[in-house]
């Protein structure tokens, strides 16, 4: 059971969940922000902060949403990524995935 | 530099956040004592959040590690402050005092019949499974046959979901073994989870109420019609994505219907708790109104009542606070009384937002009330007139106060390791307040420290 970022978050990245999470699991990448599920201790404040809706617990995924839940592991498998993920700073990488994605526009 | 001595009252969620970032984010040196009334540390991390959620109470780990690591950060358990300290004394003695003692009292529902045996506010449910020291081991017997919860938030359902749990879900968390024995004792088959208003304003969280769903002794009773929303509820519904994940939810919940499992957990929703009915001096029934339509009124048998209709500020000698609210009022953190800051006095956490919002709510909540602090740390034109840690602890030992410090804490923490390891869990409470204290003295005089750490 853990957390996860879906597709709301790509291009926008407020970045509000990482003022709030107790655990600083939550870490910037280059187009979308992605929960490390190995330091995420699911309390959900991420939820509640994030204005445009994009954090889901793991259970109440959107179907077409579901693939994301691998997206945040995998992020951390490919990348070499620091303990915490406030302290981290910008993650100038992303899943194949996102990158391949057409810029979301800020209109 | 002058070095700042700060005083934290409470070290939950909201005085661990803001002892931590005081010490981060300030740029001329600062030392933190961090009192709280029981013995042990983390507030509601230890004796609030449920022991079936171990991976939230593991918060405590990066806790520990900032008391571990930062100097000038000492623990001072087992200090009442208003008995053993004044909040005036706490005054001239620091720079700066922090109040985020919570929010320790509870609300009433304030209806006929609420002082029979058997009522009780949630808060002491909680405290009796958590194997809080105020709660005797002896305080609950669950002996009925349906108990009901008033109240529709995370810690109504924390409070239903551990009635139905199987007892070895219990055996895997930190939970003392008398208690464990009075869950494998109860005969309650039935919780009723009762909503003032419709299920589009349930307050609890989707993740909690699918937990819910995931109890395998436990049938989930829902009525469909409740779920044909009114106009109000789906205007609230439209505009509260969260309020729409719990629905989604809840029609899986109702479509799964009933399983016939030996246990049930069902929701009442449109009901209104008017009185209590007793017998022999404890609760045998609740009356309800419809909340739609009060003229129509039923009695519901039950054995045990808890309401969680909300936990509740308390007032401090010597601290403002505002009855209606239930808090400490600010502005930008900074205690004010009758419109007027009270230089030095600030508040972080539930005390002063209200209780709401999950643990890290109180990192934001604490950041905002550190910034406070160090600015007016920084126009201070003074030096640091506070006492130096030794007099603190002169002052307290010179009345008395049994000082539980961080070594007499992990001492407890050791014993409630070595408790866990004898019925093979990591970790079992201890509950008693005595046996702490003892635990945490045979420490001291053990390495013969003083209350320093």
């Amino acid at each position: 059971m853990v957390y996860v970022v879906t597709e709301a978050c790509v291009d926008v990245q407020d970045k509000s969940c990482m003022q709030e999470c107790p655990a600083d699991c939550i870490f910037e990448g280059g187009r979308m922000t992605y929960i490390n599920p190995d330091l995420c201790i699911d309390c959900g404040a991420c939820v509640t902060a994030c204005p445009v809706d994009a954090v889901f617990y793991d259970a109440e995924l959107p179907s077409d949403q579901e693939h994301y839940l691998e997206l945040n592991e995998r992020f951390f498998a490919e990348v070499e990524t620091p303990k915490n993920g406030r302290k981290a700073g910008k993650i100038f990488f992303d899943v194949d995935e996102i990158a391949a994605l057409a810029p979301r526009g800020k209109a | 530099m002058p070095t700042t001595r700060v005083a934290v009252i409470g070290s939950g969620p909201s005085g661990a956040y803001t002892a931590q970032l005081l010490t981060e984010e300030s740029e001329s040196p600062v030392e933190v004592d961090v009192f709280d009334r029981l013995p042990t540390p983390f507030g509601l991390v230890r004796y609030g959040v449920a022991p079936d959620h171990p991976r939230v109470k593991s918060i405590t780990t990066s806790f520990a590690e900032v008391f571990e690591e930062t100097p000038g950060l000492r623990f001072l358990g087992n200090v009442h402050v208003g008995t053993d300290v004044s909040i005036d004394e706490l005054r001239s003695h620091y720079d700066a005092v922090v109040f985020a003692h919570g929010a320790p009292l509870d609300r009433r529902l304030d209806v006929p019949g609420e002082e029979l045996a058997r009522v009780h506010a949630v808060r002491e449910f909680v405290s009796w499974y958590q194997g809080h020291p105020d709660q005797s081991a002896e305080a609950f017997a669950l002996d009925g046959r349906r108990a009901v919860v008033i109240g529709v938030g995370n810690v109504a359902l924390d409070a239903a979901r551990m009635l139905v749990r199987e007892i070895d879900d219990l055996r895997r968390t930190d939970i003392p073994e008398h208690i464990v024995d009075a869950f494998a004792a109860s005969t309650f088959e039935e919780v009723v989870v009762i909503g003032r208003r419709g299920p589009g304003f349930a307050k609890f969280t989707n993740k909690e109420f699918i937990e819910l769903l995931e109890v395998e002794s436990t049938d989930i009773v829902i009525d469909p019609a409740d779920l044909e929303l009114d106009a109000a509820q789906q205007a609230h519904v439209d505009a509260d994505p969260a309020a729409r994940r719990l629905l989604t939810t809840f029609r899986k919940a109702a479509d799964r219907g009933i399983l016939g499992r030996p246990k049930s957990i069902r929701f009442l929703f449109d009901r209104t708790p008017i009185g209590f009915v007793g017998e022999d001096g404890a609760v045998s029934g609740i009356r309800l109104a419809k909340t739609s339509d009060p003229s129509t009124i039923e009695v519901l048998e039950t054995q045990l009542a808890l309401r969680s209709v909300g936990y509740l500020g308390k007032p401090l000698d010597g601290l403002p606070f505002d009855e209606g609210t239930g808090t400490v009022p600010h502005l930008d953190s900074r205690v004010v009384d009758g419109g007027v800051v009270v230089p030095g006095v600030y508040v972080a956490g539930w005390i002063k937002r209200g209780p709401n919002g999950v643990v890290g709510t109180n990192r934001k909540c604490a950041l905002e009330t550190v910034t406070s602090v160090l600015e007016d740390v920084a126009a201070r034109e003074r030096t640091s007139t506070a006492s130096t840690a030794a007099e603190v602890d002169e002052l307290l030992n010179s009345r008395g106060v049994d000082v539980v410090d961080w070594h007499g804490w992990r001492a407890i923490e050791e014993a409630e390791g070595a408790t866990g390891a004898s019925v093979g869990r990591e970790r079992v409470k201890l509950h008693d307040r005595d046996e702490m204290l003892r635990v945490a003295a045979a420490h001291r005089s053990l390495v013969g420290a003083p209350g320093h750490g």
